[in-house]
């Protein structure tokens, strides 16, 4: 028997590949943490996160924690994280729903509405995110007139402008009497508080008083009340099969405390309306427009893509589910929401982590309109003024990397709760 | 005697129920069948008309075909209604396709253009014989051919620098780059990642999960501002260079997961039969595994191609001015200032958009159903 050749033992051939593979990887990080040293000195930029205690020195046009020019860079981080966050958890919201709603649209047994909600997402898939985000931002916020001409939202607006198209098929008779009524009920509307104009969304802001505390701690109770309402519910439903109008009774609680508990303590919740006083608006809150571009575009772009995952996750669900479901005596509707969806969610929930993924990944275009998130105020205007590309660079790729990786993790922990119990 | 009726002709056929078949059946079904639905049709057309008409109108029937100038757009002018500035289109016509690249050079830009379809329409037609050497000039000669064509300085081209390029030009040139990069690295990450040397497995790993976690403009930044640190200072890095880098790096990453997927479905069977025959590491990967694998995940990577096609818009984060940031500068010119410069700009380029990634897309379909040996439902 010949002996094999100690070269030619799998055993160290693999040493030696391993063994090569890590000094190219160790000479490479050698020669560039070389370089870096080299570079930065004829820079003259000192290494380090030192400069995050400096202060910032520019102001930033949307902050969640109260921020000045005076503030530290570090304060610029969460000021940006903090937008990131927000811009991507709202569009979250919106993008599920709209999705669901495109989703289902287009498995509807109605031909046209099949065909619209197919168009809408092969429009919406093949543009490019940033050319939407542009066009919602330079073609329709920033073309919204002046703060005079403010286009305002509303019941009472609407209600007008449905009573002058009547006044204008017909003046007099019936549907000049309906157009007559609808004024009427747009006087009793009152005059809305949101408007819209180039220079952003003006909405009322809520202006908390004392005993506010009790208003919310009302609104915790009725949550927590709803809960508990649900598990004895689903719990009565099990044991004797009687059903308890848990959705009704849900609604009263969560109106109804915070509302009894703002009558006891004399309404401190009060809502300050935005008035315009020369020319511009004073008062309530103001929305900025890249903000409302950037969750338009996010919401609308990323729906197009939960559409197919939605549809391919009820797809999935074999058709006599539907059919057993129908059989039992469910109406459609039902069906859908008791039987189907809830076996679709489970093929669903992998491709829409991806999802949101990327819609938390694409909020940094914000950087293109000048909305001020993570990459903007931190990795941009941070980063020039500082001059510590490298540290400024990495932080941010970090934070990105750690939001990726918690979601998959919470989402793979959530999968795997909700699997099926296999066999 | 009898006086029973005989009947001595058929009785005529009746006609079809009127609502079982043809238009209006069909109508009655799919629009009508209930209350609730006719109401859904009615909405839908409403939205369908109050979508579809405004645009008509405005890029064909109120447009503007003829003109020199800004006057030529306004309201006042034409005396009506003004839709679409087309002429604004026109004159920006150059700077949307090559940038500032020289007039008496775009030449060369529409030769490189001409060479890649004469070389890709053949490859995407699967009845054209000769796919090897076709494949081979695309993905190995074409590039080099194309480099040399655009950047000149040899054989008495002029070089013509790539802060000169733009428009289009920009958006190809780094579209194709980054597909034409990231597959070997996508395809050397993806045996990385399944190999059994565990440090090799680690590396992959590690290198995929973080370009692939990172925003694209992070990397971006990275290559832009980052990089330079770390390379010798001599090194005199082309802008356009530093984010082609950028981009083929990330498009690797996923270009990795993408060609995986492919090798996972490659049956055991294969591996083992490869190995019976006698054949190494590199010969199984090369001669009996990669040919299936890549052929499985096509319809796959064209879609990452897609993804990749509308993601080039990102680089005028970095000053690099593709199709859209061309768009964006054309929009500052006071001499086409109107009312409706914006969204005559937005039609325009959105329709360049849209027909390139519905075109690819439904290649994409096209090939899936072919490659698909499933039965046909």
């Amino acid at each position: 028997m010949t002996k094999t050749a100690f070269y030619n033992k799998p055993r160290f051939r693999s040493a030696v590949y391993q063994l090569a593979v890590l000094a190219v990887v160790v000479w490479l990080a050698i020669e560039f943490a070389i370089n870096a040293r080299v570079n930065l000195e004829a820079q003259n930029v000192r290494f380090g996160i030192g400069f995050l205690d400096d202060p910032a020195g520019f102001g930033i046009s949307q902050a969640l924690i109260s921020y000045s020019e005076q503030d530290t860079y570090r304060r610029v981080f969460f000021v940006g994280l903090l937008n990131t966050l927000l811009v991507s958890v709202l569009g979250i919201v919106f993008a599920t729903f709209l999705g669901f709603v495109i989703g289902l649209g287009r498995l509807s047994p109605n031909w046209l509405l099949a065909r619209l909600a197919g168009g809408y997402v092969e429009l919406l898939r093949n543009l490019p995110l940033l050319f939407q985000i542009l066009f919602w931002y330079l073609a329709v916020l920033l073309a919204m007139p002046g703060p005079r001409q403010s286009i305002a939202i509303g019941l009472q607006p609407i209600l007008r402008s449905i009573a002058d198209g009547l006044a204008l098929v017909e003046s007099s008779g019936a549907a000049g009497a309906v157009a007559q009524w609808l004024r009427s009920l747009a006087e009793w509307a009152g005059s809305p508080s949101m408007f819209l104009n180039n220079r952003g969304m003006f909405v009322p802001r809520a202006v908390f008083a004392d005993g506010s505390g009790l208003v919310a701690a009302a609104f915790v109770v009725a949550i927590l009340a709803v809960v508990g309402l649900r598990r004895w519910a689903r719990r009565r439903q099990d044991a004797t099969g009687v059903r308890f109008p848990v959705l009704w009774t849900s609604l009263a609680l969560l109106v109804g405390l915070p509302a009894i508990a703002t009558l006891a303590v004399g309404s401190p919740v009060s809502f300050e309306a935005p008035e315009l006083r020369g020319f511009n608006f004073v008062g309530g809150l103001r929305v900025i427009p890249e903000f409302t571009a950037l969750l338009i575009a996010l919401s609308t772009y990323t729906a197009a893509f939960i559409a197919e995952v939605v549809r391919a996750g009820i797809l999935a669900v074999p058709k006599g589910q539907s059919e057993a479901a129908m059989a039992l005596g469910l109406r459609r509707g039902t069906a859908l929401r008791l039987i189907v969806i809830p076996q679709a969610l489970r093929v669903m929930i992998p491709p829409m982590t991806n999802q949101y993924l990327n819609l938390t990944k694409n909020s940094t275009l914000a950087v293109a309109i000048g909305y001020p998130d993570l990459v903007a105020v931190f990795a941009g205007t941070t980063r020039i003024q500082t001059h510590q590309a490298i540290e400024i660079v990495a932080i941010t790729m970090a934070v990105y990397l750690a939001i990726s990786l918690a979601t998959s993790f919470a989402m793979n922990l959530y999968n795997a709760r909700t699997r099926f119990g296999e066999r | 005697m009898s006086a029973a009726f005989v009947r001595q002709q058929l009785i005529d056929p009746k006609t079809p129920p009127l609502l079982s078949v043809g238009i209006p059946a069909w109508l009655r079904e799919k629009l009508f069948s209930s209350i609730f639905n006719a109401v859904v049709t009615l909405l839908s057309v409403v939205v369908l008309v109050a979508l579809i008409w405004p645009a008509v109108k405005f890029m064909l029937i109120d447009a503007v075909w003829q003109g020199t100038s800004r006057t030529d757009c306004l309201a006042e002018t034409v005396g009506r209604p003004v839709g679409a500035c087309w002429p604004f289109i026109a004159a920006k016509f150059g700077q949307f396709m090559y940038g500032f690249y020289p007039g008496d050079q775009v030449w060369r830009v529409n030769l490189t253009y001409a060479i890649g379809v004469a070389l890709l329409v053949p490859l995407m037609i699967p009845r054209v014989p000769y796919k090897g050497v076709n494949a081979l000039l695309f993905f190995g000669v074409f590039p080099f051919f194309a480099f040399f064509l655009l950047v000149g300085d040899v054989f008495s081209l002029p070089h013509v620098e790539t802060r000169m390029w733009g428009g289009l030009l920009i958006t190809l040139v780094i579209s194709f780059v980054g597909v034409i990069g990231s597959l070997p690295i996508g395809i050397v990450l993806a045996l990385g990642r399944r190999s059994s040397l565990p440090l090799v497995r680690w590396f992959c790993i590690l290198f995929i999960e973080i370009w692939r976690g990172v925003p694209l403009i992070t990397v971006l930044f990275f290559a832009t501002y980052m990089l330079p640190f770390f390379l010798p200072e001599n090194w005199a890095f082309d802008p356009l260079a530093r984010v082609l880098l950028g981009v083929v790096l990330f498009a690797g990453a996923y270009m990795a997961e993408v060609v995986r997927g492919g090798l996972q479905a490659i049956p055991r069977g294969q591996y083992e039969a490869a190995m019976a025959l006698g054949l190494g590491y590199w010969r199984m990967m090369t001669f009996v595994i990669l040919p299936q694998a890549l052929k499985l995940v096509i319809p796959s990577m064209v879609n990452s191609f897609i993804a990749l096609f509308k993601d080039t818009t990102l680089v005028l984060v970095v000053a690099i001015f593709d199709l859209l940031g061309q768009l964006r500068a054309a929009f500052a010119d006071p001499n086409w200032a109107t009312p409706v410069t914006l969204l005559t700009g937005f039609a325009f380029a959105g329709l360049i958009y849209f027909a390139i990634s519905f075109a690819i897309s439904r290649y994409a379909l096209y090939v899936e159903r072919r490659l698909s040996t499933d039965l046909v439902r």
